[in-house]
């Protein structure tokens, strides 16, 4: 699953716009995955600046 | 908030404030609508912006302008600094602004037009029939509410969701997408009048980093780079680390910025029924500098005028709304982008070496305009042995 590490995070949207399922979404100041839509591909986890996301084994 | 207007604008940056600031001059209802719950905060940005391009839209303010650049220096990775000098050339530099204050004047002149304007509202949803937008789902503390307009607006910046749930696909590629880091930088031994840009495999690979005068002592010390490019061990914001120790080790930082600028080509049709795109969200941003400010609000002003001719003749179908993406497309703006785009495809080939030796061919001219189509000429004529080489920079510039 597609695991978001809120502490580092800094909510600027760049993974938003490269996901091509368009699963994340910035609300409330929040990055939110849609779980059914993702499909863990790791796309995003490259756009990020600060290394704030990561695909982890678990379901 | 009304259930109805003539034109509904997601997103209060530079693009959609421009947008609701002109269509309610022109004498529309206006609602502008922004998720964050501050207009201008968190900032994204590294706030260079032309001085022409401003007062085109706006007077400049010392309450919102933090800088007044005279000169821009590009430095290669050897060191060698081409230095572009107002005072050499004759033509203004630039402004460095202070965002949270300018985003903030921008909507505060729109509300004062007449615009309605919301903080802390999201669209979460497009009104569609059948394939037209006629406004959107938004929420505002837990509520949800139809706002229905003749014209929807999306200006929902680099994360936009709104064309996307439209049926009009954003996605950026990785290579695209310049994924920054950018510190506020205090007590620094900086010159207070240039913006410098760092070049090089080590500082940036495919992409610069910036050190913007913010003050005498204060400046944005930022870095992007192509997503693309980031590894683990090695983001953005390790490069920018790297350089902060080596340039500024004393320096005290008191903000970070994070942000992704896309440098790929606009979206290929930015106009559907009943809906226009504008700025960021439009890929719009120049692919060469990440500068966007100025472009979303030509493109946020272009769409208001287009919008309200369109209104005015009770016709918001796609075709109605066509002259804004012809016109946007046809003007200096349109053929820089293309042009530009062109450009930087052909500089992320180059190597370390290659651009050592453009850069020393040029280094010393006094330039008599400052603009990318003056620098790249000038390469082109002084590196006659590279022609073949150039041949792709030549034929961005045709
Ligand atoms: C690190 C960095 C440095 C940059 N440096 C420069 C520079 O020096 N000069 C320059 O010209 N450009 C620069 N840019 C680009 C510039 O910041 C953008 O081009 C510019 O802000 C685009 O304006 P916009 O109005 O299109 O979008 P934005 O300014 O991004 O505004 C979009 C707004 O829409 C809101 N929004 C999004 N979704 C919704 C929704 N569903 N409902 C309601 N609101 C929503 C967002 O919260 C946001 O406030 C930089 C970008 C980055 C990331
Ligand atoms: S892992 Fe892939 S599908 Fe899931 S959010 Fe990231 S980019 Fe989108
Ligand atoms: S790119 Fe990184 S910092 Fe930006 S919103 Fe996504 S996870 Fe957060």
């Amino acid at each position: 699953m597609l695991q978001i590490h809120r502490e580092i995070c800094g909510y600027c949207g760049a993974c938003v716009s490269v996901c091509p399922e368009g699963a994340l979404e910035l609300v409330d100041a929040y990055l939110t995955v849609e779980s059914d839509t993702c499909r863990c591909c790791g796309i995003c986890t490259k756009a990020c600046p600060l290394g704030a996301l990561e695909v982890t084994d678990e379901e | 908030m009304k259930s109805e207007y003539d034109i509904l604008v997601v997103g209060g940056g530079p693009g959609g404030a421009i947008a609701a600031w002109t269509a309610a001059r022109l004498g529309l209802s206006v609602c502008l609508i922004e998720k964050r719950p501050a207009i201008g905060a968190p900032v994204r940005c590294a706030e260079g912006i032309g001085k022409e391009l401003l007062k085109s839209f706006i007077e400049p303010d010392p309450r919102w302008v933090s800088a007044d650049i005279k000169r821009a220096r590009i430095v290669a990775p050897d060191g060698t600094t081409i230095a572009l000098d107002e005072n050499k050339a004759g033509a203004e530099v630039g402004y460095v602004l202070d965002r949270k204050f300018f985003d903030r004047e921008l909507v505060w002149q729109a509300s004062k037009a007449g615009s309605d304007v919301f903080v802390k509202t999201r669209a979460v949803a497009p009104i569609m029939e059948g394939r037209h937008v006629r406004g959107a789902v938004v929420e505002c503390c837990g509520k949800r509410q139809d706002v229905r307009a003749k014209v929807t607006i999306a200006a929902d910046g680099v994360e936009s969701k709104f064309a996307r749930w439209c049926g009009i696909d954003t996605t950026i590629p990785l290579t695209e997408m310049m994924s920054c880091v950018q510190y506020l930088v205090t007590d620094i031994d900086i010159d207070p009048n240039s913006n410098d840009f760092y070049l090089g495999n080590d500082v940036a690979p495919q992409g610069y980093l910036w050190v913007f005068a913010k003050g005498e002592r204060s400046a944005n010390v930022g870095v992007g780079i192509p997503a693309s490019k980031n590894k683990p061990d090695m983001r953005a914001r390790d490069y920018l680390d790297r350089f902060m120790r080596e340039n500024f080790p004393n320096g005290k930082i008191i903000e970070c910025v994070v942000g992704g600028d896309p440098v790929s080509r606009p979206l290929p049709c930015t106009v559907a029924d009943g809906l226009m795109i504008v700025g960021d969200a439009a890929r719009v941003v120049d692919p060469i500098t990440g500068g966007g400010i100025g472009n979303a609000m030509y493109t946020g002003r272009l769409a208001a005028e287009v919008a309200a001719r369109a209104i005015a003749q009770g016709d918001t179908s796609k075709a109605a709304l066509m002259p804004y993406e012809e016109e946007w497309r046809s003007s200096k703006m349109g053929k820089n982008l293309e042009r530009n785009y062109k450009v930087k495809e052909y500089f992320i080939t180059l190597s370390d070496e290659k651009m050592n030796t453009l850069a020393q061919s040029i280094e010393g001219i006094n330039f008599s305009e400052i603009t990318v189509m003056a620098l790249l000429t000038e390469i082109i004529k002084r590196n006659p042995k590279m022609l073949l080489e150039l041949k792709g920079l030549t034929h961005a510039l045709v």
